[in-house]
């Protein structure tokens, strides 16, 4: 076990461009339970935690900035967060319990790529910019194309997370909704993770729609033919249910030691019909 | 070396930078009563304050905590005057075997000078990272409400 500390971004880049096998450090809500296990004995850890200014939140002209390193307990209780991505404060609050929130960040969430992230639908509605960093380039992926898979991210050697943008919409939706299906609100691994965002116009026309699940397929999914079949509809029962049938081309829901295919796909169905329907 | 504070003492530590905060609390400085459960980060068992807050010292690196105030349950009270969530856990029945009892008060002690909201709703999020399979949380949450200068309706009537 060997322990870099850098000071600063430079110094980071620099060390893990040097040491592309390095296992990256945030608040080590996933990493310490590997270690607790015995599976990174002799690995190289690059410790980020000296990168202060990694951590900050800050308004920007078009939304919100996070910092990679900022927690979920931060993120959660930010003004500017609370006040206009109120799907992001939702998902954070059912992210472990208190003592995870205080310590896991959201960078160290998206590059555990974990398929249950509970963040990742919400981040995915707002449409987040992930933004990259390395010692020669910098890169901005949407969320839903930075994971590769399950636990694998489209990051490349010596790359690390710098922070996400959040971009406010030009109007607030006129409803908003994130769900958690698990064994208990906290601590619990998502069988299903919802977050959903709705424009009705006149007529109760959908104007615009932005949908997300997690936990049904290897990788957060935006849920576009739905999305697409829903715009420019009016919302009543038969739209509904005619958009519910192409769900199973946005996702794919597996059987697990948490739940099944089956169950996954009724509860989403359920999810979305209930948030359309604004019960 | 690593220098912090350990319930308002200065302490040192030169040893492994990945030790895990739990073993140098329980086995540097002889502060065993923060309890290992699950080792990883489920339980809540391990819970003390850095700054303030709660967080598992089963899965925190020596390393990461430079600078830090971390207090453990060893600083709340005495057998002779009990802090007053303590005194509260003994009236409400809140703890049967005790492993989880000291990452409970942890939890609960910053949750009370937070001057959290006494509904249970409130209590049961503030402590949903600290299981406990003794009491069905019942008397745990009547014993915060308790501290909080709530009198519980329900749960234990061991007064």
């Amino acid at each position: 076990m060997k322990v870099l500390t850098p000071r600063d971004e430079r110094d980071a880049l620099r060390l893990y461009r040097r040491n592309p096998d390095a296992f990256p450090l945030a608040g080590g809500t996933d990493l310490m339970v590997l270690w607790n296990a015995g599976l990174l004995n002799k690995k190289t850890i690059l410790d980020l935690s000296g990168l202060r200014d990694w951590s900050r939140i800050r308004e920007t002209p078009k939304g919100v900035w996070i910092g990679a390193l900022a927690t979920h307990a931060e993120i959660r209780t930010h003004p500017a967060i609370r006040e206009r991505f109120p799907l992001l404060v939702d998902s954070c609050r059912t992210v472990g319990g208190r003592q995870i929130q205080n310590r896991g960040t959201l960078g160290g969430n998206i590059a555990n790529a974990s398929p249950a992230g509970d963040t990742f639908p919400a981040l995915a509605v707002y449409a987040a910019l992930v933004h990259t960093v390395s010692d020669n380039d910098r890169r901005v992926m949407p969320i839903d194309e930075i994971f590769a898979g399950v636990k694998k991210t489209h990051l490349k050697a010596g790359e690390l997370i710098e922070g996400v943008e959040l971009q406010t919409p030009p109007n607030p939706p006129s409803r908003w909704r994130f769900r958690k299906v698990g064994t208990r609100a906290a601590q619990a691994i998502s069988k299903t993770v919802f977050a959903g965002q709705l424009w009705l116009g006149k007529d109760k026309v959908v104007d615009d729609v932005k949908l997300a699940l997690g936990s049904v397929a290897p990788t957060v999914k935006r849920l576009r033919h739905v999305e697409t079949h829903l715009t420019g509809r009016a919302l009543d029962g038969k739209t509904i249910e005619s958009a519910l049938r192409l769900l199973p081309g946005d996702i794919h829901p597996i059987d697990d030691i948490r739940s099944t295919r089956e169950y996954r796909l009724q509860v989403s169905r359920n999810l979305i019909r209930s948030f359309l329907m604004g019960r | 070396m690593i220098r912090f504070t350990v319930n308002a003492k200065t302490r040192t530590f030169s040893g492994p930078p990945f030790k895990r905060l739990i073993d140098v609390l329980r086995e540097d400085f002889g502060l065993t009563g923060t309890k290992e459960g699950c080792s990883e980060g489920e339980c809540g068992a391990c819970s003390v304050l850095i700054d303030g807050k709660p967080v598992n010292s089963c899965l925190i690196p020596v390393c990461q905590i430079n600078g830090a105030k971390i207090e453990t349950v060893e600083s709340l009270g005495v057998p002779e005057k009990l802090h007053p969530l303590q005194d509260s856990f003994l009236r409400e029945g809140g703890t049967q075997c005790g492993i989880c009892t000291p990452g409970m008060l942890m939890s609960a002690v910053a949750y009370l000078r937070a001057g959290g909201d006494a509904s249970p709703e409130a209590i049961r999020e503030q402590l949903a990272g600290n299981l406990c399979r003794c009491t069905g949380y019942q008397q745990i949450v009547d014993s915060v409400a308790r501290a909080l200068g709530t009198k519980p309706k329900t749960g234990s009537k061991a007064k």
